[in-house]
Parts: C-alpha cells; structure tokens; sequence
C-alpha cells in the first residue's frame, strides 16, 4: 500500500491503462487464458474440481500424487497451484517449499482437512498464498485461485482504482463517483479498496474478513453483509447504476455495466 | 520372605547402602591399621631409645670396673621391680647373669637388634602364666666370646594392638547389623510403597483413569514423583474427557443435522417434479450442510484449544487494539438489530496470547449478545476492556433477558442451548469456545448479570479476565 507511483502529478482523470478496472465480462471471458494444476489424491474430488474449474472456463492439469506433482508443477508454466496438504509420496507444504527453493513463485493455495489454528500459519509459512480448509464450497475456492491467478496482472502501483465513474484514490484515501466525493469511514475505504482492486472478480465474505479486518476465523453471523451493505448505500444511493453486487452463494463483486 | 529379601536387595536405596557400608569399612579397616601402625612405631623408637641408654651406662660401668662390676650392675638391675631384661652369656651360650630364665634359642647369636620379637620366660613369672613374653633386645659381644643382652619386653604394644583390632572387628559387626537392620525398614518401606504404586498404574493402565497414585504427604521424592505423575494423569483424563465428549456431541449432536439433511434430499428425490423444486431442495441442503461444516469446525477448533498452548502460536497481543476492531466490526450488525453497541476500552492494554483465538473469542461473545439481547427497547450491549497490573478484563454486557444463574454453568458446556435460544440460529459452541480460549491463556470467563435489581431484564455479562502479563 505504500507504493508511490510517480503517476500521481499526471492525474487520475484519462490515462488509458487505469480502464483495466472493469474489463472482463463474465466468468469464462475472464479465465480464458487462465492454467492451473491441481494436485489431490482423492480421484472423487479430483474429478469434481477438474470439471467445475474447466466449467469456470480454466485450463486444467491434475497430479494425485506429490512426486508427479512436483514434477508437472516444476516443468509447467501453470497460473495457479491448488495443493492438497497430505498426498502420497510427498505432502503438499513440501511441494511448495520445493518449488519456491528453485525460484518457482507460481502462486500456490494450500487445501487442508486440518484445522485452521496454526496450520494456516504453517501453510502461509512453507511458501502457499493462500489457505483453505476442508470442507470447503467451490465458489470460495474458484474465487481464490481466480484472484491468486490474476495477482500477477493485478497493478500494485495503480495509485486510483476505478470502477465505472467510481474511483479511489490510493495517496489521498479520497473516493469520488462521477466527480462527487463520498466520504467513507477508514473501514469502508479499506472495503472498497480490496473490492476495488479486485473489480471483476468475486471476492467471498471470508476472503473480505482476512483481508479488510486481518481474522480467519468464520464469523458465523452476517457481519460482512451488513458493513457491504452499509457501503453500498454510500455509494450507491444517488446514483442510478449499481456497482457492488452480491454474487448469490459466493459473495460480492465490483463491476460497471452489465 | 526370600523373595521379598532379592527383590529389597534389588532396590536401588539398599544396593546404595550397601555401596555405603563397604567404603565406610575399607575407610575404618584402613584407619585403623594406620594407627596402629603409627603408635606401635612410636613404641618401638622408645624402647629402641631405653635399650640404647641403658647400653650406654652399662658399657661405662664395664670400662670402669670391669666384667665383675658389669655383673654387679646386671645383678642390681635386675632385681629393680619393671626391669628391663637382662643376660650376660658365656661363649657357649650358658646364662651366667640377668633375670631371663629362658629364651628362644639362637637370639644371642647375631649381635646387634633382634630382627623380630623374640620369646622369654623371665625368674619369677608366675608358673601358670602360660603366655608366652615377647621382647626386643640388643646384643652386645663382650670379650672371651661372652655376650650381653639388654632388652625389653614388648607385651604392652603388643595388647594395644590387640585391643584396637578387637574395637575394630566389634563396630564393624555392629555396623553391619545396623545396616541390615535400616535396609530391612527403610528398603520394606520403599518397596511397599513401589508396590502401592504399581498397583495404582496397573489400575490406570487397564483403563481406570479416574485413579491416582498415592501421596504419603511427607513430601519425600515418593510424593513427589506421584504428585508430577498425578498431574500428568490429571491432564491425561482431562483430554481424554476432552474427546470423549467430542465423540459423544458428533454422536448426538451431528448425526441429528446429518439425518435431517439426508431425508430432506430423499423427499425432494421422492417427491419433486420440477426444476425449480431441485433447485429449492439442493439450495436448502447446501444450507444445511455449511451449518454442519460450521458446527464441526467449531468442534474441532475447540478441542484443538483445549489440547494446549501447543497449538496456538503466542505472542504479544494489543487487546484494546483487538477489542476495538471487533466492536466495530459487530457494530452494523448490532444497529441492524436494534441495538446499540457502545465501548469502554481502556487503551494501551496488552496481553500474551494468540490474536486469532482472542478475536474469535470476542467476536462469540459479542455475537451472542447481539442475539439474545436483540429484542425489547432500549438494548444496548457495552463491549469493555478494563485492566490493571494483572489482569485484564474484557466484557461484554448487555440488558437482555440474561441467564438464571443455576444455568450459567450450563450454557458454557457444548452443545447446550436454553429452550429459549432453540429458535434463534447458532450452534450452541460459541460460549464453549470462550471458555477453551480463556484456559489456553490461563484466564477464567465469568457469567454474571449485569444488573440485579432489574427482574424484568437482568442482562448478561461475559468477563473473560486474562492475566495481563500474560502466559506463555
């Protein structure tokens, strides 16, 4: 956050390169060019992911154990790894480790039937982006490989994030939609940050609740749904397009347009 | 009894007693000996010294008044009562004067000191003393061949001697004795206790955990060794219970959901005809089964907790930071409800412990005051952190309908839910989950209400008192 991008003095109003917001229209557009390997021992899960992230419009490769696993993941250029924890032959966190010792930086997310005290810290520690335990619903893992695959495309440098005539400014913390400025408090900015940054994609509850407030824990009631839709209507009440939408049973997107 | 005796005689106290004794003996047989040694020499240099003296003046005498004169003086001094002995012998050996009856033959052959102690008989030894006189003596060659002896008998040393080995052999019988005496008691003693011992873990081992081993109380190495031993079985049956009741809240507590969820998607099989029929059922079922989920990982979160600080990564933790942020991020929810969320939070208090595991904590007692103190006018729920030098204490208060204080142990347990709360969602593990947290940081949660003198509404409030200097 705190990259200072000499593009400031140029202004945020204009410069082509800032549209990338809100391209991508729809799922499969998005993920067209998108690889990933999946390494999971249990042929039923295999399957059912292999089939649901190819649905979601991915390339996939599988591996059902840690050898052939490391060994796709070092001779491929995949987008994103999804790594089960405990496979035959050699366990997930190992895989990661391995590959990041040889320089490999492919973002990789840890799948875990273990529980989510520590191991998340262990997992986050031996080299994985991302954690997720088991028992999992896939529109939370297809939200975050789909982040963990655009991260490397994602402009950190970007100093205003914009989203139709919504933009925020990363230096002055202003927000202003269609030249107004809407005053937010430092939660709801940092809220509309994260959505803003990842504008096009689908961002989960719990996904906002470790990156907005730093927990990992399931809130159990709808916390998150309350602050969004406290945000929205800040955003959006005077307006006539709507831009945060609620993805029904994964979570929220910021989009322009239909 | 022979058996009882080997095994006593393999304790590790008797072989080291024994180990004890042996070199006290060698210490007492070897000092002994030394001094004895050390006196009978001092001895033996004075009766060397008397006899020289003496050889001394009778030599003068001779040189003065020669042999008859060295008789006289031999005579005289023989007679002297406590003499030493004397002989002067002709060539051929025969005595011709002193007061030696007899001798072991061949002394007066070399001159100079007798090389051992030899044996005399004296003039006047009572006849039944049948003990035989040892003495030391010096020759001296006389002209003619004749010889004159000067000694003096050694009987005295001789019986010290004798006296001291005697002492010795006497207190090393006594010292065994004793020994085997205080390794009979004190051995019988740590074997039976090793037995009661024994006999408690064999119980413990075939399953019987609720068992202990006995503490005498003296605080000896017994005790303590039990008492570590105990504590260890305390902490064993405590995650052994741990587990059990896991085991026990699947059995009860998820099969319930799991059956509600399976008939539900055979009745949608059975009976539904349409799509949008499917798609309301696979809907209601997925619902279903994120509650489960939520439910297990609750369990599982919980007894990852209660098995110990081994779990958790500990660290300094900026609770009013903390206590802030989740009251801010229940804020909306709590509006929503009609409640209003206020805080107390004293600044700048920290604690050691796990941030992850404090802020869901919080966030479950917060929760459940938004749920149950929702209804009714002016609700207000007070998130406050509060703290001195020891502890710190973070409390969330509400003035809802509250908890009857016979049920506040209650709704700490898993799964238990008042009748009341069956309505409102939730899984009955959230105060549970509390109550694992303020354990693993070596703090208490304390339910009490918030004010007693409204009957209507007593409110509820949760304390989770931590040590503020935290454990590790």
């Amino acid at each position: 956050m705190s990259t200072y991008a000499p593009s400031r003095t140029t202004g945020p109003a204009g410069q082509p390169e800032m549209a990338q917001a809100c391209e991508g229209a729809g799922n499969a557009a998005k993920t067209d060019a998108m690889k990933i390997l999946i390494i999971e021992d249990d042929l039923e899960t295999a399957s059912y992911l292999l089939k649901a992230f190819r649905e979601a419009g991915m390339t996939v490769d599988h591996a059902s154990d840690g050898d052939s696993g490391y060994f796709l993941a070092s001779e491929n250029d995949y987008d994103v790894l999804v790594v089960d924890r405990m496979l035959p032959k050699r366990d997930g966190l190992s895989i990661v480790s391995g590959l990041r010792a040889s320089g490999d930086d492919t973002p990789a997310l840890i799948l875990s039937a273990l529980g989510q005290v520590d191991d998340r810290v262990t997992g986050l520690r031996a080299g994985g982006d991302d954690y997720l335990s088991k028992p999992y619903a896939f529109s939370e893992l297809l939200a975050r490989v789909e982040i963990l695959g655009r991260r490397k495309s994602v402009r950190e440098a970007d100093t205003v994030y914009r989203v139709g005539d919504l933009e925020l400014d990363r230096l002055s913390h202003e927000v202003k939609r269609a030249g107004k400025v809407i005053p937010l408090q430092p939660r709801e900015y940092r809220l509309l940050e994260y959505l803003m940054k990842n504008a096009g994609q689908v961002v989960t509850r719990t996904m906002l609740l470790e990156h907005v407030w730093d927990y990992h824990f399931d809130p159990q009631t709808n916390v998150i749904d309350v602050h969004i839709s406290r945000l929205r209507s800040k955003i959006e009440k005077d307006f006539d397009a709507p831009l945060l939408r609620t993805v029904r049973g994964a979570g929220y997107m910021m989009k322009a347009g239909d | 009894m022979w058996g009882r005796f080997r095994a006593m005689l393999g304790t590790t106290a008797v072989r080291l007693s024994a180990l004890y004794l042996a070199l006290f003996a060698i210490c007492a047989v070897a000092l002994v000996f030394y001094v004895t040694a050390i006196s009978e020499g001092l001895l033996r240099s004075q009766t060397e010294t008397a006899i020289h003296s003496e050889l001394r003046e009778i030599s003068r005498i001779y040189q003065v008044r020669g042999m008859a004169g060295l008789v006289r003086a031999i005579e005289r001094r023989s007679r002297q009562p406590g003499a030493n002995l004397y002989i002067i012998a002709a060539a051929q050996g025969q005595i011709i004067a002193g007061n030696v009856a007899s001798l072991q033959p061949g002394v007066l052959d070399d001159e100079g000191w007798t090389t051992a102690p030899f044996i005399y008989e004296r003039y006047g030894d009572p006849e039944e003393d049948e003990e035989a006189h040892r003495a030391m003596a010096r020759i001296v060659a006389l002209p003619n061949g004749m010889r004159l002896l000067v000694g003096r008998d050694i009987g005295e040393p001789e019986k010290f001697r004798g006296l001291v080995r005697q002492a010795l052999a006497m207190a090393l019988a006594i010292m065994f004795v004793g020994a085997l005496a205080i390794w009979f008691f004190v051995g019988r003693r740590a074997l039976r206790r090793i037995d009661h011992m024994s006999q408690a873990s064999r119980k413990i081992l075939a399953g019987d955990l609720s068992q202990r081993l006995p503490e005498g109380g003296s605080g000896d190495e017994f005790d303590r060794m039990s008492r570590s031993l105990n504590t260890l079985l305390g902490r064993i049956e405590r995650l052994n219970e741990g587990l059990r009741q896991v085991s026990d809240n699947i059995a009860h507590d998820l099969k319930t959901p799991l059956t509600r969820l399976r008939n539900r998607a055979e009745a949608a099989l059975v009976s539904t005809e349409d799509a949008e029929g499917y798609r309301h059922a696979l809907e209601e079922t997925i619902a279903e089964s994120d509650q489960l989920i939520r439910t297990f990982n609750a369990l599982l979160m919980i007894s990852r907790v209660e098995a110990g600080s081994s779990v958790a990564e500990m660290g300094e933790v900026d609770l009013s930071g903390l206590a802030a942020d989740a009251a801010e991020l229940y804020e909306p929810v709590a509006e929503e409800a009609g409640v209003v969320l206020s805080q107390e939070i004293a600044p700048a208090i920290t604690v050691q412990g796990n941030r992850e595991l404090l802020a869901q904590a919080l966030a479950n007692m917060i929760d459940n005051a938004v749920k149950y103190a929702g209804d009714g006018e002016n609700s207000r729920i007070t998130v406050r952190l509060e703290g001195d030098k020891r502890t710190a204490r973070l409390s969330v208060a509400d003035n809802g309908p509250g908890i009857p204080e016979d049920r506040r142990e209650d709704v700490i347990k898993r799964f238990v839910r008042l009748d009341e709360s069956r309505t409102k969602p939730g899984t009955g593990l959230g105060l549970s989950l509390v109550q694992a947290v303020a354990d693993l940081h070596g703090g208490t949660l304390v339910l009490a209400a918030t004010d007693d003198s409204d009957a209507e509404r007593p409110g509820l409030r949760a304390t989770l008192e931590l040590p503020a200097g935290g454990t590790k």
